[in-house]
């Protein structure tokens, strides 16, 4: 009886833990952002204070699941968290009511890539720990055709 | 508020250090600093020491006494200052302040960094760290990503051509041939950037500042006693710091730098000074496109012309305002921590008129430009022959 | 068993974009591409992407099924059941990232299902009974696989990537369909297996078919013909289980439904056999084009094994609610074709290298 066990890519180093994933994972699922309520901007991450007006009545609201590029890249250098995934399309993604973010373009051709070009929602994979660690999902955006 | 002058510098080279240790490299230039001046070891009050990520490229935190160790000053204060990739920046402003506010008369400031014991991939994901991890790192950025997205929007924005971009790499190129500490002493043709392997697209290899091992350091004084240890004291005339998003995604317009706005201005205005006064410059030309932007962020001309300024050779040794004269981040070499201090390093050599085939005619005043991460933190230093 | 009482709320579908066809595997096995094509009836067969896998794939066709049904709160949703073979996880419910990833309540019942290809259609039973019983107010039911099979083996031309969800609540004027009747047929047969520290399946050959996958299908719907009094003439579409292009067009053949009926649902001549989300999917198909009134058979396979047999008549609402979400045949349109080297890189077949 032969058992061969191979951890692949079991670098800690370069790996985030469990629950510091799970602490951002359903607003990275939903696309949950936070806007504040005095001066209306709108922001990604949940933050506290708001760095436009300075209020701290921030609350969280469901961002739209459809936008436009504001920027992109195509990353050939890789991380090592990605060290067989790539070359792969990064943006600054401008969604509807204007809160921006980053993400991964996937399904997508190179020669179609532009600033203005509108992409929508998708649920994927964003890596995982190793072999036998957890699998961390998020948002990336695809063109809307 | 006390006048501060350097009389001291020193540099190890940079570059891919195989054979030597971070705390080596550090002492090394420690002690040519030391022997650039009549500083004895038993002078120095203080260390402050800019490092990025000792505690992942090389498992030590803690370098602020183990450099004071290392050095043989213990026990006197020692601390290590972090600001990405503006680090050793921020380490010569804290010094800079230890000494302005009366509280010391002699320190050692420095910069120091090791990165090349890990693989490329490793590094790259530690320097995303300078980044927004939870919501650009980890979603997949890199750091010469977020510079290639501005370098897209510039060239978009204003109609930047690639090859200015390539432009900038020449040029550093050029200057850094002449510079026997730095990393890369060969000279480089636009073709060569252009076709060099893609890094982030538009950015290519050649548009990138390598991974460096390398350390910096310099002595700083009271301007009072500055004359007893050297005969040419470089005098701090002014200091200005800002940040900016750590994000790029929440700035309003990812080709501008307020934090070099920011810092630029408060040092203009400290100095009684204004861009047009500067006679040299090293700027953070982590990235080609980085360099242009701080052409136009730190006021040597109007947003949207860096292309044109650099097309024109405005920026070159013998131009309007040479910039990098050293030879930059890209070709000079970027070991993190280290690149703030050398910077100031280059410019006491200007302005000291110890530039050899480098030298820049009739410098008198000179500014060092560092930032970390994406802009996110800036650190602007002026300096002249003579006392505020 | 009768139903009549309990309907689809919103249905939706996903399929991945990447496609790769029978003669590029068949060629890199030196193999004669004519015979396989022949024999299988099937073009090419959707891989998963490389940051894709079947949670991915649940949620997307999760997603798509609320849009289909505006009048549902993710938060009354009161069961989440999903059916797969190819889970990432072992232990750990894919069931739970679809409730984070549609924003359902704390307080739900969730649990991954696993019959080989029937999984899904066990998961559309368990809401049925759950709505029926008013355990819940509405159920949400997914059959979703990225398939793994053994690089080399017949099995690899047609295990393929998609799946499908469906939101299961009381019968209304705002359901799509409603269930006439549900029947289901089990037995212990070794046609198709993993075992659970080998990466890839295996299969017993020729006894796939009659023994199994005929046996099943045909006593299943037989069984629910009888128990509704209906006859093939009485159905409009055929949906059987599809592991080939070819078995559909034969078991329909053998139970009495014409060609034209199974045509409409038939998708694996051009992504393969979705496994959990074959049948499913196909059913999907059928309603992105059926008319109110019409009779929909559909019956699922499972290796192992067994059959769920559904008889689902169509409602008017469907014309409102079937243009609110992507319909499959825009899945099938959207495809990029790979070479062998890629796919092996999409399906991990090289060990010891991971892409993360």
């Amino acid at each position: 009886m032969f058992i061969f066990l191979v951890e692949r890519g079991g670098d800690l180093m370069s790996k985030p833990t469990s629950p510091r994933i799970w602490q951002l994972a359903e607003r990275r699922y939903r696309l949950i952002g936070v806007k504040c309520e005095n001066c209306g901007k709108i922001f990604i991450s949940p933050r506290k204070i708001c760095p436009n007006c300075k209020s701290t009545k921030l609350i969280d609201i469901s961002l739209p699941r459809k936008g436009k590029i504001y920027s992109y890249t195509i990353i050939n250098a890789l991380p090592s968290e990605r060290k067989n995934y790539g070359p792969y399309i990064m943006a600054i993604v401008e969604l509807e009511n204007g809160c921006r973010l980053t993400a991964e373009i996937v399904d997508c051709k190179i020669e179609d890539l532009k600033i203005g070009m509108p992409v929508e929602l998708t649920f994927r994979k964003i890596g995982e720990e190793s072999e036998s660690g957890i699998i961390y999902y998020g948002y990336k955006f695809r063109p809307i055709s | 508020m006390r006048d501060v002058a350097v009389v001291g510098v020193g540099m190890s080279k940079f570059g891919e250090l195989w054979d030597k240790q971070l705390r080596d490299i550090f002492i090394e230039a420690a002690i040519e600093a030391i022997n650039d001046c009549k500083i004895d070891l038993k002078d120095i009050q203080a260390l402050f020491i800019g490092n990025y990520s000792a505690g992942t490229w090389v498992q030590q935190e803690h370098l602020g006494p183990l450099l004071a160790d290392y050095l043989g000053i213990s026990p006197k204060p020692a601390m290590r200052i972090e600001s990405a990739c503006a680090s050793s920046g921020a380490a010569f402003y804290i010094a800079y302040m230890a000494i302005a506010s009366g509280l010391y008369d002699i320190v050692m400031v420095g910069g120091v960094e090791k990165m090349t014991d890990v693989p490329t991939e490793n590094s790259t994901t530690f320097l995303a760290s300078a980044a927004d991890r939870e919501w650009e790192a980890f979603l997949g950025m890199t750091f010469p990503g977020l510079f290639a997205l501005m370098a897209r929007r510039h060239m978009y924005q204003y109609g930047t051509k690639r090859e200015q971009l390539a432009m900038v790499s020449v040029k550093n190129h050029k200057n850094g041939s002449k510079n026997p500490k730095a990393q890369f002493q060969r000279e480089v043709t636009i073709d060569d950037v252009l076709n060099s392997p893609i890094i982030a697209d538009p950015l290519t290899l050649l548009d990138c500042s390598p991974i460096s091992d390398g350390a910096a350091a310099c002595i700083l004084c009271s301007s009072d006693i500055a004359k007893k240890y050297t005969d040419t004291p470089i005098y701090v005339l002014g200091s200005g710091q800002g940040t900016d998003t750590i994000a790029l995604h929440d700035r309003e317009d990812i080709t501008i730098m307020k934090s070099t706005i920011e810092a630029s201005r408060k040092a203009y205005s400290f100095a009684h000074l204004e861009p047009k006064d500067i006679d040299v410059a090293e700027v953070h030309d982590c990235f080609t496109i980085a360099e242009i932007i701080e052409y136009e962020d730190l006021g040597f001309c109007k947003k949207g012309e860096g292309g044109k300024i650099i097309e024109n050779g405005e920026t070159e040794i013998g131009g309007r305002i040479p910039i990098n004269t050293s030879g930059g981040l890209k070709s000079k070499g970027h070991p993190v921590g280290a690149t703030g201090v050398a910077q100031v390093c280059e410019i006491v050599y200007q302005l000291r008129g110890e530039a050899g085939k480098r030298q820049v005619s009739n410098a008198e005043i000179g500014l060092t430009h560092n930032i970390g991460g994406s802009g996110s933190s800036c650190y602007v230093h002026i300096f002249g022959r003579k006392r505020r | 068993m009768q139903i009549k009482d309990i309907g689809i709320v919103g249905y939706g579908i996903y399929i991945p974009i990447y496609r790769i066809k029978i003669e590029e595997i068949a060629s890199q096995w030196d193999r004669n591409v004519e015979q396989i094509k022949k024999g299988l009836r099937v073009e090419s067969k959707s891989v998963k992407g490389l940051d894709e896998d079947e949670a991915t794939i649940a949620v997307e066709a999760a997603w798509n099924a609320l849009k289909r049904a505006p009048e549902v709160n993710p938060k009354e949703i009161g069961a989440i059941y999903i059916g797969s073979e190819s889970k990432p996880y072992a232990v750990k419910p894919t069931a739970t990232i679809v409730a984070a990833a549609i924003g359902a309540s704390f307080n739900i019942r969730a649990a991954d299902y696993e019959f080989a290809c029937k999984a899904g259609t066990e998961a559309i039973i368990s809401c049925i009974a759950q709505v029926k019983s008013k355990l819940i107010k509405y159920g949400l039911a997914i059959g979703a696989d990225c398939s793994q099979s053994w690089p080399g083996d017949e099995l690899e031309y047609t295990a393929a990537s998609g799946g499908a969800a469906f939101i299961i609540g009381e019968k209304n004027n705002k359901t799509i369909a409603y269930f006439e009747g549900q029947y289901s047929v089990v037995s212990d047969t070794p046609d198709f297996w993993r075992r659970d520290t080998i990466q890839f399946p295996k299969h017993t050959g020729r006894f796939t078919g009659e023994p199994a996958y005929f046996k099943h299908v045909i006593g299943a719907a037989k069984g629910l013909m009888e128990e509704l009094n209906l006859k093939p003439k009485d159905f409009d579409y055929f949906v059987p289980h599809q592991p080939n292009g070819s078995f559909p067009l034969r078991v329909a053949k053998q139970l009495g439904f014409e060609e034209s009926k199974v045509k409409p649902g038939l998708i694996s001549p051009y992504v393969g056999n979705l496994y959990s989300g074959s049948s499913p999917v196909g059913f999907c198909k059928v309603l992105d084009q059926a008319k109110t009134g019409e009779r929909i058979l559909l019956v699922s396979f499972g290796s192992g094994a067994g059959a769920d047999a559904f008889s689902i008549v169509v409602q008017d609402y469907i014309e409102e609610k079937r243009n609110l979400a992507p319909k499959v045949e825009y899945y099938l349109n959207r495809k990029v074709f790979l070479s062998y080297g890629i796919y092996s890189r999409h399906m991990s077949l090289i060990r010891g290298v991971n892409y993360a």
